[in-house]
């Protein structure tokens, strides 16, 4: 997986490296730029303000004016589809990068800082994954109160075990590597060996799986959004889009439809971009 | 009778390859060719050796004789032609049935051959039964004769064991019966006893040897290494490049050999020994170990760890000496090395240097003296990361150690690449890029960069060619003169040993069994283990073999000796009942100034020794 994700950074050549995907990569890769775009985009792109109310019909179907038709309000659905994607795709990407960084982190400092950290950062570790997550996600909610730090926080620390758990198995292989052992005869810090020496060997792998955490927190958002525990109104996310427009579900209104495609496509682009990645680096 | 191998050409052959050409085709068009139109002819019951470096193709066309083809090559032209059989236009159903029956095929890791999970006799018997040659109750007679032949113990009983519970001799003596059991008239035997150590490789040869002339079945022998192949073959083909550079009788190609190429190959075999260092004025020690006491695993109240390595083990290096140490895979090298460099925490013991005890662990060392002892590893595919560059890698101990600026790392790692004899341009690459040869010198380079008084060289040459190797070996030899530095040589390999090394040391089982100057290695009397390893190294001579097994084999004892009873005794040939089993051995020193771990004096070693000499003349 390492020869994957090496061309990339190797040669600084990102379109070579997207032609030499297959051609789900290729689908996985342009879902997740399309979804990018929105995120960073999307509010700049919308033809009506998120709040407002622009059509007297609701669950409207798609036509010229509402090119996704009315919610169940009446506001224009591609409006609040372009700036739902953005508390989403943001918030599941700053949780994944939170996640998988303090696991790689944490992993690093197992691998390197001996005996007994490496014991008690497992265990902590271990009693970490064994809490459920979403009723984890709903006690903290329920306690404090939806509120997007609140969120983020939620869903880092959910993924943090098991970002822990391959970066550090990936580590303590690596540390017994003769180079590593070089290295520290050489008389190296442990800070070093480990950035300079165990770290970079871990990158086309550790990619794969922020990846694949990225798409559980986006899932684990949409779902506490739906349960009316995520991002709370007036602002919405996808998954609180699809909530909110629930009563047209027995009409097929595309108020609901398309943030439930949304969602499936950012996911599925995903995890299509992740096995092409990944299985090119097996074979 | 002229030996089977020399027969006139003309009379029919049992294998005939001709004109064989073997490509790897290039996606951007054009092709690469790997084996250039080889032509050789061997008559039935002869032994051909196909010997060459690394990528000189023998493997290529030793798996053509199957007409297998490696993923990414083809067969483009020549015939190869088995007992009759044209194998090349042979369809799939017909090469199942060739390799099935016909042809065998023994690889150089036998452990990677066998299934752990299922009993070693159903798997020798599959291929027989499978392809219907004969009944099971028959396979299995079949191969306890074969387990027999090859001198493997317990022959009735061993085919219930699992791979796990054997040796890689052993299992590389299955491997073999697993190919021979069907009968088949051409066996192939790709470096069959590379991954072993000598002591193992005569008897796993020994074995192989008897076993094919039992069958009268015909060979094809793939080593790259001389000396193993004067023993087992009737006739050589030297080939480099995919070319044959010469081919012919055993004999003739070893001593009088026709072309410049294999004068190299025969020159790299036989390690010119070089010139002990000067006497340096100072005869301080630069290293010294004394009774150092090391394992792996939790330290027990006892002191000992729970996996205990190296017993008391002492040695002394004076600056810009070499000590070369040797022993068998297991015996505990690695772990001396380790300790010395400060990775493995010693259990007991001290480690002094210039004069001055080192901190047991890496804590406490201070940065100049991990800058005078630096660890070279034998694999260098491991020993470098692969995700640095070249400059990287080498620009790393300058800038740690040295504190050079940018401009002066990078014209530094220009003078080290030039004294490694690299190009500058590979300063760019990455170290996986880089062959086997070259990442070696890189490796060295590295250590070189801080400027070391200590190389603690661990297998330096052992991953490498014998060619490639010798030239690292005259690189090493030619820095020590330059830079005076002293080496700690590790090696399982008593004559590279001998020809680089001023003082030698040999483990057994963790212990110290022999020490001193390399002169009292190379006449007896000898520590009786060292006599085996000695005795194990086979020459360049054809018949070695047959003369060396004159001495009928010991069998061993089972389970390991008592604590401080000699480690040697389970093995040992000239054990004395009563004695060997009762008490610790004392160190001697014997005249030639070396030191034995061993209840023989010097008389009875020398009149053992000089018995098995004179027997096997
Ligand atoms: N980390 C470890 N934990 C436990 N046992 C180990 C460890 N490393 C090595 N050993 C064991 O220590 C013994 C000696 O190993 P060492 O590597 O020193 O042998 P060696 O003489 O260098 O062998 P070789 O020629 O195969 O390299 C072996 O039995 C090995 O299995
Ligand atoms: S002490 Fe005994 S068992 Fe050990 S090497 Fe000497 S003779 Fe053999
Ligand atoms: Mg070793």
């Amino acid at each position: 997986m390492t020869d994957a994700a090496a061309p990339l950074a190797r040669t600084g050549a990102p379109l070579a490296w997207a032609r030499s995907l297959p051609l789900t990569g290729k689908l996985g890769l342009a879902l997740v730029l399309l979804w990018l775009a929105v995120a960073a985009l999307g509010p700049a792109l919308a033809p009506h303000a998120v709040g407002a109310f622009v059509s007297p019909e609701v669950f409207a179907r798609p036509g010229a004016a509402h090119w996704l038709g009315t919610d169940y309000l009446g506001r224009d659905v591609l409006s609040r589809l372009l700036s739902g994607a953005r508390y989403t795709v943001g918030l599941a990407l700053a949780a994944a990068l939170l996640a998988s960084g303090t696991g790689t982190a944490l992993a690093l400092l197992a691998a390197v800082g001996g005996r007994w950290l490496d014991e008690g950062l497992s265990r902590l570790m271990d009693t970490l994954i064994s809490i459920p997550s979403k009723i984890f996600a709903l006690v903290l909610v329920a306690a404090f109160g939806s509120s997007l730090p609140l969120l983020l926080l939620v869903a880092a620390v959910t993924y943090v075990p098991g970002a822990y758990r391959i970066a550090r198995s990936m580590a303590v292989g690596l540390y017994q590597m003769d180079y590593v052992q070089v290295a520290r005869a050489r008389g190296e810090g442990r800070l070093y060996v480990a950035r300079a020496e165990i770290l970079p060997n871990m990158v086309g792998p550790l990619l794969a799986d922020f990846g694949l955490r990225f798409v559980f927190i986006v899932l684990l958002l949409s779902g506490l959004s739906f349960l009316g525990l995520g991002v709370q109104p007036p602002d919405a996310d996808l998954g609180s889009l699809v909530r909110e427009n629930i009563s047209g579900l027995p009409e097929g209104a595309s108020a609901i439809l398309a943030p439930a495609l949304a969602i499936a496509s950012l996911t599925v682009g995903a995890n299509l971009l992740i096995d092409a990645v990944s299985g090119k680096g097996r074979r | 009778m002229p030996a089977p191998g020399t027969a006139v050409p003309g009379i029919g052959y049992h294998v005939e390859v001709s004109g064989l050409r073997i490509t790897a085709p290039r996606p951007d068009s054009g092709e690469a060719v790997i084996v250039h139109d080889v032509s050789f002819a061997i008559p039935r019951g002869g032994v051909l050796a196909l010997i060459g470096e690394s990528g000189s193709g023998k493997t290529t066309i030793a798996l053509s004789l199957m007409g297998h083809a490696r993923p990414g090559l083809r067969i483009a032209g020549g015939t190869v032609r088995v007992g009759g059989t044209d194998v090349l236009s042979l369809d799939a159903a017909g090469l199942s049935a060739l390799r099935g029956a016909r042809v065998a095929y023994i690889a150089q890791s036998a452990a990677a051959a066998f299934n752990p999970s299922r009993a070693i006799m159903d798997q020798v018997v599959e291929a027989a039964v499978l392809h219907g040659l004969m009944s099971r109750a028959e396979a299995e007679a079949k191969a306890v004769a074969l387990f027999r032949s090859l001198a493997l113990p317990d022959p009735e009983s061993i085919g219930r064991r699992y791979p796990h519970q054997l040796s890689g001799g052993q299992l590389q003596r299955l491997m073999a019966a697993m190919a021979l059991v069907t009968g088949p008239e051409l066996v192939i035997l790709d470096e069959p006893t590379t991954a072993l150590d000598v002591t193992t490789q005569v008897e796993v040869l020994h074995a192989f040897k008897r076993a094919v002339r039992e069958q009268g079945a015909t060979a094809v022998y793939v080593s790259h290494d001389l000396a193993v192949v004067a023993q087992m073959a009737d006739r050589i083909l030297v080939l480099n490049q995919g070319r044959v550079r010469e081919q012919g009788p055993a004999s003739q190609v070893l001593k009088a050999p026709a072309d410049d190429y294999t004068r190299t190959l025969v020159d790299a075999a036989r390690p010119a020994a070089r010139p002990a260092a000067p006497a340096a004025a100072d005869r301080a020690a630069l290293l010294e170990v004394r009774g150092l006491t090391a394992g792996y695993g939790r330290v027990g109240a006892d002191g000992m760890p729970a996996v205990p390595i190296l017993r008391d083990v002492s040695l002394s290096l004076r600056r810009g000496g070499t000590l070369g140490v040797i022993g068998e895979s297991g015996s505990g090298k690695s772990t001396l090395a380790r300790v010395i460099a400060g990775l493995v925490r010693p259990s007991g013991g001290q480690v002094l240097f210039d004069g001055a005890p080192l901190p047991p662990g890496l804590e406490g060392r201070a940065k100049d003296q991990f800058r005078r002892i630096q660890l070279v590893f034998q694999n260098a595919d491991t020993a470098l990361n692969p995700a640095h560059t070249v400059a990287g890698v080498l620009g790393r101990p300058l800038g740690f150690y040295h504190g050079l600026d940018r401009a002066a790392r990078e014209r530094r790692v220009r003078e080290l690449l030039d004294l490694t004899r690299l190009p500058a341009a590979v300063a760019g690459r990455r170290c996986g890029e880089l062959s086997g040869g070259q990442k070696q010198r890189v490796n060295l380079a590295r250590a070189l960069a801080a400027g070391p008084d200590l190389l603690l060289c661990d297998e330096v040459t052992s991953a490498l060619d014998t060619v490639v190797g010798a030239a690292i070996l005259e690189l090493m030899a030619e820095l020590r003169r330059e830079l005076g530095l002293a080496y700690l040589f590790i090696s399982h390999d008593i004559s590279t040993v001998r020809a680089t090394c001023d003082e030698v040391l040999v483990l057994y089982g963790g212990t110290v069994v022999e020490a001193g100057g390399r002169d009292a290695f190379r006449r007896a009397p000898f520590h009786p283990y060292t006599d085996l390893l000695v005795g194990s190294v086979p020459e360049l001579e054809p018949g070695w073999l047959e003369r060396r097994r004159a001495g009928a084999p010991v069998p061993s004892l089972p389970g390991p000796p008592g604590a401080g009873l000699c480690r040697f005794l389970p093995r040992c040939p000239v054990r004395l009942a009563g004695t060997c089993d009762r008490v610790p051995p004392p160190r001697r020193r014997l005249s030639a100034g070396n030191e034995t771990l061993c209840h023989h004096d010097e008389d009875t070693l020398m009149r053992l020794q000089a018995t098995r000499a004179e027997a096997a003349c």
